[in-house]
């Protein structure tokens, strides 16, 4: 595995497909949130909000979404990570992650970052800092 | 009546990251990496000891602050942002709270809508700061007369 540390600005992190989304994801997300909100694992209560069905819980996509960085996670860490919400994600939907690293200065490493659905439409968007750890030996060294 | 809420916050309230909180957590998104799960890789690793994943902190409580009750129904989760000093360890003492940033409304195409800004801190054992997580709640006009009531 080639480190992060390496890559060039413009590049992008090999994308994460999800399977597609199962009402037990939620279920399990809200309990290992503590976020119950119904509308998420029960359909009247989705309904009766006046959703077409269950949503996923923003916070199961944007938590999925950093696992992009998490291989790399021995190189640095995820300093700064902003989300905008800006579509829902429904049972069956297939979500994809991506990264563009856009930036890099002095050991910060900035990402433009994505979920998208099986239609292409972003349902997040934000980016992320990822910071190098600096007492690192450069790649070279290491063995 | 949001508006006058702004700069108010909670007591700060003791949190402890549980092993089998983490390891649940990393399981819900799918990403049961041994550095967030395995005690052995977590003392292999440059951090020495397991961390948690980046929005782990959902799952603290950090207290209520007095006065403010948002209804149960119309909230819209609008943003979200983390800013970290460094990675969470799997054990460690988190002293969190959260304080309301701001409260402004805006008038769109949806009618008027409020937008909360909330902010939990979360320091260590010695006071420093560990981690911000910012929350924009957007809250619709229905929503809202449901808290007068």
């Amino acid at each position: 595995m080639s480190g992060i540390g390496q890559m060039e600005v413009g590049k992008t992190l090999p994308v994460i497909r999800l399977e597609p989304v199962s009402r037990l994801d939620l279920i399990k997300y809200a309990g290992a949130s503590g976020d119950f909100n119904p509308i998420h694992t029960i359909d009247e209560e989705a309904e009766s909000a006046g959703l077409p069905g269950i949503i996923a819980h923003g916070m199961w996509t944007m938590g999925n979404l950093a696992k992009l960085f998490t291989l790399y996670l021995g190189e640095g860490f995820i300093e700064t990570y902003s989300i905008r919400f800006k579509g829902m994600v429904f049972l069956g939907d297939v979500v994809s992650l991506q990264a563009e690293l856009t930036e890099e200065e002095s050991g910060k490493l900035i990402f433009e970052v994505a979920a998208v659905n099986q239609d292409d439409k972003r349902v997040l968007a934000g980016n992320l800092t990822f910071s190098l750890l600096a007492n690192q030996p450069p790649a070279a060294e290491r063995s | 009546m949001l508006k006058e809420m702004i700069g108010r916050r909670s007591e700060k309230t003791k949190n402890v990251i549980e092993r089998g909180a983490v390891k649940k957590f990393a399981e819900a998104i799918r990403d049961a990496s041994p550095l967030f799960t395995d005690e052995e890789a977590g003392k292999q690793s440059v951090y020495g000891r397991n961390i948690a994943p980046p929005t782990f902190p959902v799952t603290f409580d950090s207290g209520s602050i007095p006065g403010l009750n948002l209804p149960p129904k119309g909230l819209i989760h609008g943003e979200q942002k983390y800013v970290y000093t460094r990675p969470l360890y799997v054990g460690e003492e988190v002293y969190c709270w959260i304080e309301v940033k701001d409260y402004y409304e805006r008038t769109g195409s949806f009618g008027k809508m409020g937008f909360l800004i909330m902010v939990r801190y979360g320091e260590d054992a010695e006071g420093e700061m560990l981690f911000s997580e910012e929350r924009v709640i957007i809250i619709n006009e229905a929503a809202r007369k449901e808290m007068v009531k």
